[in-house]
Order: structure tokens, then sequence, then C-alpha cells
């Protein structure tokens, strides 16, 4: 399939040590009904996912709203309970942990939000709310844990005189600043940015995001990048994950991804990326139809009723997950069928 | 002020130390003018309540029949006498006591019972059901019922009555703490707590509940307020003060009988009950916005 360039080769070679391992996960909310609240339904928010997150790697995770992004990078924090599967970080299980095991691996996972607006209590100086993460889980001096947050606020672009102030005196890109000095300060390995930039005016994203690759380089970092911005997700990520109704539907590094997209799914989000062209009109995929309810899933293959290219047996099969090329999943039966044609 | 911290190593020159919190709500609160106001009026009837036996002449208890019913500024008694001859401004001072003191017991317990329930179910799904069922129970009796059946099992007193009125406070105030709570803990920012390992107890009482005091605030003074009109409604029946001792509301029900030949009996003491609740009040109203970071008075 898609040849890899110099420059992805040596970063797949260098960065192949797994940090994350998830496999097999769902998480059900269960629909409760009539007069003695029984579990009627479950709306599958996440049904089977597997993937493995390298070390120093940013991985994008794309979909639409309601495909289950967000509930995977908070399960995978241990903030929603699994309903099934197993995740392994550093080798070591952690779901189900113990609360006191788990303020361990919170020390190494951490998670910026993707509204800067909510993400911060309104009553809480900013100071403060930083030094209450060293609160948690260290025994500094009062001093020490000022010193450390005046350092961090720099760290992320801030001024000190920004340690005393309130939440609602600060901007959208200065509260995501203070967002990500509160998953940074712990030293983590792994930070899941959920929406992280959604909220941000473009060219303050574009601050933020590079805030982002500095401190991955400077920490070494893993990001789990979760977002519906395609654009933003080439810039910043090294692989890409395509979800859809709780499902993997594709995954492969950019290059490959964006490329030579193999689902038909994806192929559809790519060619809704806007591009100023002067040449001639794309065809733009039109998805007809809503998405699916995700209580009550299509039989087979979950993108059957919206896909162009769908038949007979799709209606019937769940494809499988198989590799189609180094590194690039894809679930289709019909996978690299372009759906242009 | 140019004090200076060491840090391993660099100095780091601080800048003038910030306001504490506390001076800023209060310079905040005096901002408002009806606050300042209503402010004054508690300092007022706080010191009527502490200095009460240097502010009267006259014994609140002390009867004399040969001046019943003495009109408002006649000699000697300048807010006039009641139908046994006691002086109404001895009375409505000493009696300023009694309403402060159950108000502020009552207000407070409820407070504390209603926070506490109200957290608890509104954090923790499992006892909601319990709880709220329980507060259920509590609404489902009259209030002066309710307060009716607790002092008939502690007994008369005006303790009793306080607690009673307390008890009666619980539920609406549960209420109250329990929807903020349930729509405070899905706010991103919990979630963010969650994130860093932050403890059920840390997230509640650091978190939820400063951002459920503006209704709690409100409720505390309005509850003040009926309080006190509880009490009296209390003393009326004959569960609260016993007579001779003076209290507001006993005094109107006292009052009420003469209410033409003497209507200062009952006016007076219904202004004194009328200015307590408004002072209260105006001062809640103006603390909520003051301990509001997002309000800049």
């Amino acid at each position: 399939m898609a040849v890899l360039t110099e420059h992805e080769a040596e970063k797949l070679s260098n960065h192949k040590q797994v940090l994350l391992e998830v496999t097999g996960i769902r998480k059900y909310y269960p629909i409760r009904g009539g007069v003695l609240q029984r579990v009627q339904g479950n709306v599958k928010a996440v049904e089977n996912v597997s993937l493995q997150l390298y070390e120093g790697e940013s991985l994008g995770v794309v979909g639409e709203s309601g495909c289950g992004k967000s509930t995977l990078g908070k399960a995978i924090l241990g903030l929603e309970e699994l309903t099934d599967g197993k995740i392994m970080f550093k080798g070591k299980e952690i779901q189900n942990l113990k609360k006191k095991e788990k303020l361990k691996f919170i020390k190494e996972m951490q998670m910026i939000f993707q509204d800067p607006f909510a993400s911060l209590n309104p009553r809480q100086r900013i100071g403060h709310a930083l030094e209450e993460v060293f609160t948690i889980h260290t025994n500094m001096s009062a001093k020490e844990k000022k010193n450390t947050v005046l350092d961090l606020l720099k760290e992320v672009g801030l001024k000190e005189e920004h340690y005393d102030r309130y939440p609602h005196e600060f901007s959208g890109g200065q509260r995501q600043r203070i967002g990500i000095a509160r998953a940074i300060c712990l030293n983590p390995s792994f930070i899941i940015c959920d929406e992280a930039v959604s909220a941000l005016d473009v060219s303050v994203q574009a601050q933020v995001l590079k805030l982002l690759k500095t401190l991955q380089a400077k920490y070494q970092l893993s990001y789990m990048f979760i977002s519906h911005d395609l654009g933003v997700v080439r810039y910043f990520c090294d692989r890409v994950l395509v979800m859809y109704l709780g499902h993997t539907v594709e995954l492969g590094s950019v290059e490959d991804l964006f490329n030579h997209p193999l689902h038909p799914y994806t192929q559809a989000l790519l060619s809704a990326i806007p591009r100023p062209t002067v040449q001639k009109k794309r065809k733009r995929i039109r998805l007809e139809g809503d998405l699916p309810n995700p209580a009550d899933p299509p039989g087979g293959c979950p993108f059957h009723t919206r896909c162009p290219i769908a038949q007979d047996k799709c209606k019937q099969e769940k494809p499988e997950w198989k590799e189609y090329g180094s590194d690039h999943f894809a679930a289709c039966h019909f996978a690299g069928q372009s759906i242009l044609a | 002020m140019a004090e200076t911290v060491t840090v391993t190593g660099n100095e780091r020159p601080k800048k003038k130390k910030k306001e504490h919190e506390f001076i800023l709500t209060a310079k905040k609160l005096l901002k408002n003018k009806l606050a300042v106001i209503g402010l004054i009026i508690i300092i007022l009837q706080v010191g009527m309540a502490i200095f009460a036996p240097m502010m009267t002449s006259h014994d609140p208890v002390k009867q004399n029949l040969a001046a019943s019913e003495l009109p408002i500024f006649s000699e000697g008694h300048w807010l006039g006498t009641d139908n046994y001859g006691r002086d109404v401004w001895s009375r409505i001072v000493f009696g300023s006591r009694i309403s402060l003191v159950v108000g502020i017991v009552a207000v407070s317990l409820g407070l504390l019972g209603g926070v506490t329930l109200g957290l608890l179910g509104g954090y923790y799904k499992k006892l909601d059901g319990i709880i709220m069922r329980i507060v259920d129970l509590l609404f489902s009796f009259p209030g002066i019922l309710l307060a009716m059946l607790i002092i008939a099992v502690l007994g008369t007193s005006l303790i009793n009555v306080a607690i009673a009125i307390s008890i009666w406070s619980i539920p609406a105030c549960a209420r109250i703490v329990r929807g903020s709570v349930l729509s405070i803990k899905e706010k991103e920012y919990i979630m963010a707590m969650k994130s860093v390992g932050a403890s059920d107890l840390r997230i509640m009482f650091k978190h939820i509940l400063p951002n459920c005091f503006a209704p709690i605030i409100v409720f505390a003074t309005m509850r003040m307020a009926t309080a006190i009109l509880s009490t009296a409604a209390l003393s009326y029946l004959g569960l609260g003060a016993q007579p001779p001792t003076p209290e507001w509301g006993a005094m109107i029900s006292q009052g009420q009988a003469f209410m033409w030949s003497s209507p200062h009996l009952t006016i007076i003491p219904g202004i004194a009950i009328m200015l307590t609740v408004f002072a209260f009040n105006v001062v809640g109203d103006g603390l909520r916005d003051a301990i509001d970071p997002n309000m800049d008075v």
C-alpha cells in the first residue's frame, strides 16, 4: 500500500515502544425506563475499541459528534467506568484499580478539557487551583507549591501576576493554557486532549497547538488528540483513528490516511475538508441521512445505512478490523474501494 | 511592601501583597448601599440585645396595672405600655435577644442539616433516593404541625423552638442544595478535578459547596425571617416564649385583643419584626453578590 516516507519510517522505528494498549473496550450507558427503572437497553457509546499508543506520538481521534471519541478518552482515564475491556498502561492493567493505586496512574495520565470556560472552578484563584493538584499528590510546603506554580505559569506562557486572578479574568486561550498547566504539572507521560482547541479562535488555536508541541518535545509526552477538525489533526498528529458510532473505522499514519483512505467513511470525511483551490471543483461526497441511534445500531457494518458502496454483505456481516498496510487498519469489506467512482 | 521569597537560588520579588479574601468581600459589601442599611439595622439590634439592661429604665416583665395601655409618647414610656402596664420599649429591647438567638440558632442548625443532606444526596446517586424520601416525609407535614410535634416531644422552651424550626428548615434547604449540586457536579471543572485525582470530599466541599453559596445565602436570610415569624407563631400558640417572657411574636398575639383601643401593642413589635426581616434579606442579597468573584461591584 502506501509507501512510508523516510521521516515516517524513522518515526515509527524510533517510537515503537507501546505506552498504552487498549483491548476490546466497551462503554454502554444503560437506558432505564418503566416503573421499576429496569434496564431496557444500552446506548453503545464505545463498542469494541482496540488500539495501541506509542511513546512520544500524537494519536488523533476523529469522528462526528456522538461517535464516542470523548467517551473513549474518559474511559481510558478511568473517568467513566468500563463495561468491558482491558487497558494496559506501561505494561500494567489499570482498569478497575483501587483508589490509592489509581492516584499513582493519575499522575502519569492527564486530560485537557474542551471548554476552557467550564473547566476551571469560577470561585478559585488560578494559582490556588494549580496548587491544589500538588496538595493532592505531594506534601510540598506552601512556599514550594507557590514557586512551582509560578514557574509553571511561565512555562505555559502566562505571567506571575496571573497567580491571583480568577478564571473570569482570562481569555479563552489563556484559560486553555491554565488547563494545560494543570495537566502537565505532575509530569505525566500521556495527555488526552479532548477537543482542546475547538473552542478557540484560529489564531489562538495555533498558539496553543504550538505550546502543546513544545511541551511534547520537552517532556516526551504522548498525546491522544480528540478532535473533529481534520486540518488540525493533520498538522498535529502522527497517526489518526477514525471512529463512527462507537466503532473504530480506520487507523493509520497521517500520511497514509489522508492520502489513501481505505474506509468509505474516512473518504467522505476527508472530502469535507474545505480547501482553498483554483483548480476544478473536486467532487464532494455527501453522506445521506443521520447518524443511526447508538441505542439501536444497525446490524452488520454500522456504516452500511449511509455508505454509498454498501452491498448486501455489509448489512449482514460485521467487517473485521484488518491490517491493510504497515500499521494501517480498517474495518470494511471493500476497504480501499473509492466511493467517488 | 517589598517582601522577598527565596526560591532555590534565584530570588523572586513579590508584588504588593494581595488583600485577604475577607477584606475584599467586606469592601464589596460596603459598596452596596442597601446592604449597608441592613447591616446597620442588624448591628443596632445586636447592640440592643447585648446592652438591653442599659437601654431601658423599666423591667420588661414588671406589671403596673395603674399605668396600663398608655399610648406612645407617654411620659416615662415613650412607646407606651401594654394591658398590664409593662413598658413596650423594654419588652421590644429584651425581646430582640430571643428573636435573634432563636433565629440564628434555628437557621444555623437547619443549614447544617440541610446542606449536609443536600450535598450527599446530590453527589451520591445511591444515597439520593433515601435522603430525598426522608426529606419528602418531612415536607409532608405542615410546618407548624411538625414544629408542634417536635416541641410536644422535647418540651416547651425557646431552644426547643429553635430546634423545631431548624428541623422544619432542613427539607427545603436540602432540596435547594441538592438541585445546585446536581447541576454543578456535571460541570467540566468537577470532571477536571476528578481527572487530577481529587477525593470526593475535596470535590464536595472545595468545589461544589462554594459554588452553591448563592442560593444557600438567599435561603438562609429568608429563613431567618421565617424563623422569627414562626417563633412568633409558636409563641402565639403557647408553645414558644411563655408569658411573661418578652418576645415579639408573643407581644403581637397578646396585643391583638387590644387592636382597636391600643394599636401600638401590635404595630410596634410588627415593625420590629419587619425591620429585622428586611435587614437580613438585603444583607443576604448583598453578601451573595459580594462573594461572587464574577461580580465587580
